[in-house]
């Protein structure tokens, strides 16, 4: 089980920050997750990927993560250390790979708004709960959908594909 | 209530017999794709699943078409890996280089997508098929590899909002400039979870290239899936392309829509937009003095025979400025054989642009026409973003192919109705 408080400092973003800036496609014949880690936002940010920390938030406006379905996007935001994502909303793509591939990610757009950059804040991902221990706010996240909870509560989309796939070949024996 | 094309489509494959916005539908699959560089990460999910085999040999196609001809060992890897996985699987629709062809030019005109299917696709750009009554959307490598798996996807039955569009079409303009100038309206995020239905006269008048231009880039304001439509047009199109049978929906007369917007498109001017957003959208004629270095002309947006057509219709008998590259990317190879056929060959190379085999190549910045910090291109691709076809200080003007042709001769954004002395 991946652990449900996380405490990081904050990384700011604007808005449609998408996943060619995320990972551009000259890095995408990697799939390695510390690969691709290694340039996650450097053409947007170019010190972010040496100053980031394990364990750091990113925090960004409306429309996070759009464009392609590059799924090397969250996988080389949680390869460079990211412990979550906060943002004031996310393109639909992104939004199921994140889940996908186990990158806790929130929606909140007032806990965006009240966050800058170096702020430090505390994240309690099964009450979805923002706490900014900077400025002292707290923050209540939008809802998961509840079937997306019933995939993370299974262990995510691999391990229900395999749930599945078992109780398939348990019906033809 | 009445029910929306796509809502129908969706409940017709989840066996039940109504579906509504917000719902979690699991719906069966009619074909899941994957390329060169969202294949290798599918596949690896397909095996952490445990999965043996793909739940249909004949409804799984591998396109090896981003970074092909490979373009460095690390791409070279990954279509092995394509190639391997299509053999050990028996893959009906595996196209390598030589037959391959930009994925969503490719796969309708093989006939392998049909009105009122749903198509699945680890790539953005899947949303194309919209143009043929079906509903398709671009997902993840892990939701891809489910699809593999099972022939399921679960969804959310998204909202639709209703676009329509009126009036006479100006020439030099085509679907290319009419999803640029919607998406300049509603935001890169105006359709975000949303189906985007294309109606009205100016659309029952567009081409099917230019359909599936426009389906193409609903993803660029943010939709899950772009949808039209099945007339006679579609019809004529599919016309021996396959022999399955398929199913036509339609949208009721008292239908939901979320929003409806009505276009009125009779003066419109062909259109560009700046970088760094799709949505950042000018008429060209208030595109101003902007000098380029390079044009390129084709991907999953403008590389069909029409684009073609339009591209060698201006090309011909002029030069590409000698300050410019023009790169010209028929979409598949179907396309490069009518284009050799019809002459066309022959005004591209004479115009001094180069032709090359099918890829995505530039549009990404994987290769063919990668640029340089401080260079410029007009492109008829999707997405002009920091970095999106090379260094991050370079820019990208999207637009249709008359624009990009006409710039191409003038070496600077251009109004293609000034290079044709209209």
């Amino acid at each position: 089980m991946s652990p449900t408080l996380l405490e990081g400092n904050a990384w700011r973003y604007g808005r449609n920050v998408d996943t060619d800036v995320i990972i551009p496609a000259r890095y995408l014949a990697l799939n390695d997750p510390k690969e691709l880690g290694r340039h996650c936002l450097e053409d947007l940010d170019p010190e972010f990927v040496s100053k980031v920390k394990k364990g750091d938030i990113l925090v960004a406006e409306e429309n996070f993560g759009s464009g392609s379905s590059r799924e090397h996007a969250p996988l080389a935001i949680k390869g460079c250390g990211v412990a979550a994502v906060i943002a004031s909303s996310f393109a639909r793509i992104f939004y199921r790979n994140a889940f996908n591939v186990g990158l806790p990610i929130l929606e909140s757009p007032p806990a965006v708004e009240g966050t800058k950059t170096g702020d430090r804040l505390r994240v309690d991902l099964e009450k979805g709960l923002i706490e900014n221990l900077t400025t002292g706010n707290v923050y209540q996240a939008t809802p998961v959908p509840e079937f997306m909870r019933e995939i993370i509560s299974r262990g995510g989309l691999v391990e229900y594909v395999k749930m599945r796939l078992n109780s398939n070949k348990q019906g033809k024996e | 209530m009445g029910h929306t094309i796509t809502e129908k489509i969706l409940a017709f494959h989840a066996g039940s017999e109504e579906v509504s916005p917000g719902d979690l539908v699991n719906v069966r699959v009619d074909l899941a794709l994957a390329n060169d560089i969202t294949a290798p990460l599918a596949i690896e999910a397909f095996r952490s699943m445990g999965a043996e085999r793909v739940f249909d040999r004949e409804k799984v196609a591998l396109i090896p078409d981003h970074f092909t001809p490979a373009r460095d060992i690390p791409a070279a890897q990954n279509c092995a890996l394509l190639r391997d996985f299509a053999r050990e699987q028996e893959l009906a629709h595996y196209f390598e280089v030589g037959r391959m062809g930009i994925e969503h030019v490719l796969l309708p005109e093989m006939g392998l997508v049909l009105p009122g299917e749903v198509v699945v696709g680890a790539d953005s750009h899947t949303c194309t098929y919209g143009a043929l009554g079906a509903f398709s959307t671009g997902v993840g490598s892990t939701d891809l590899a489910m699809a593999m798996a099972l022939g399921e996807i679960w969804l959310r039955v998204p909202e639709s909002m209703k676009l329509y569009y009126h009036g006479e079409l100006q020439p030099w303009v085509g679907g290319k400039d009419l999803i640029l100038h919607t998406i300049g309206s509603i935001g890169v995020d105006g359709a975000r979870y949303r189906a985007m239905e294309f109606h009205g006269p100016a659309i029952a008048a567009l081409s099917m290239d230019s359909r599936f231009a426009m389906a193409n880039m609903a993803i660029e304001a943010g939709a899950k899936n772009g949808i039209f439509h099945i007339d006679d047009k579609t019809l004529e199109w599919l016309k021996g392309r396959s022999e399955r049978e398929y199913r036509v929906f339609e949208s009721d007369p008292d239908a939901v829509y979320v929003e409806e917007i009505d276009f009125d498109v009779s003066g419109l001017e062909p259109q560009v937009a700046f970088p760094h957003l799709p949505s950042n959208v000018k008429p060209v004629s208030q595109a101003g003095e902007v000098e380029i270095d390079q044009v390129v002309i084709g991907s999953c947006t403008n590389g069909r025979l029409e684009d073609m057509e339009t591209a060698a219709a201006i090309l011909s008998g002029r030069k590409v400025h000698p300050g410019v590259r023009a790169i010209i990317i028929p979409g598949t190879q179907w396309v490069v054989r009518e284009m050799a056929r019809r002459g066309w060959m022959e005004v591209f190379i004479s115009a001094g642009a180069a032709v090359s085999t099918p890829t995505c190549g530039p549009c990404l910045g994987g290769h063919m026409g990668i640029l340089a910090a401080g260079e410029r291109s007009v492109s008829t691709t999707n997405r002009n973003f920091v970095g999106r076809m090379g260094h991050p200080e370079s820019e990208v003007y999207l637009a249709g192919p008359a624009v990009a042709a006409a710039s191409a001769v003038t070496g600077k954004l251009t109004d293609p109705r000034e290079v044709m002395g209209e």
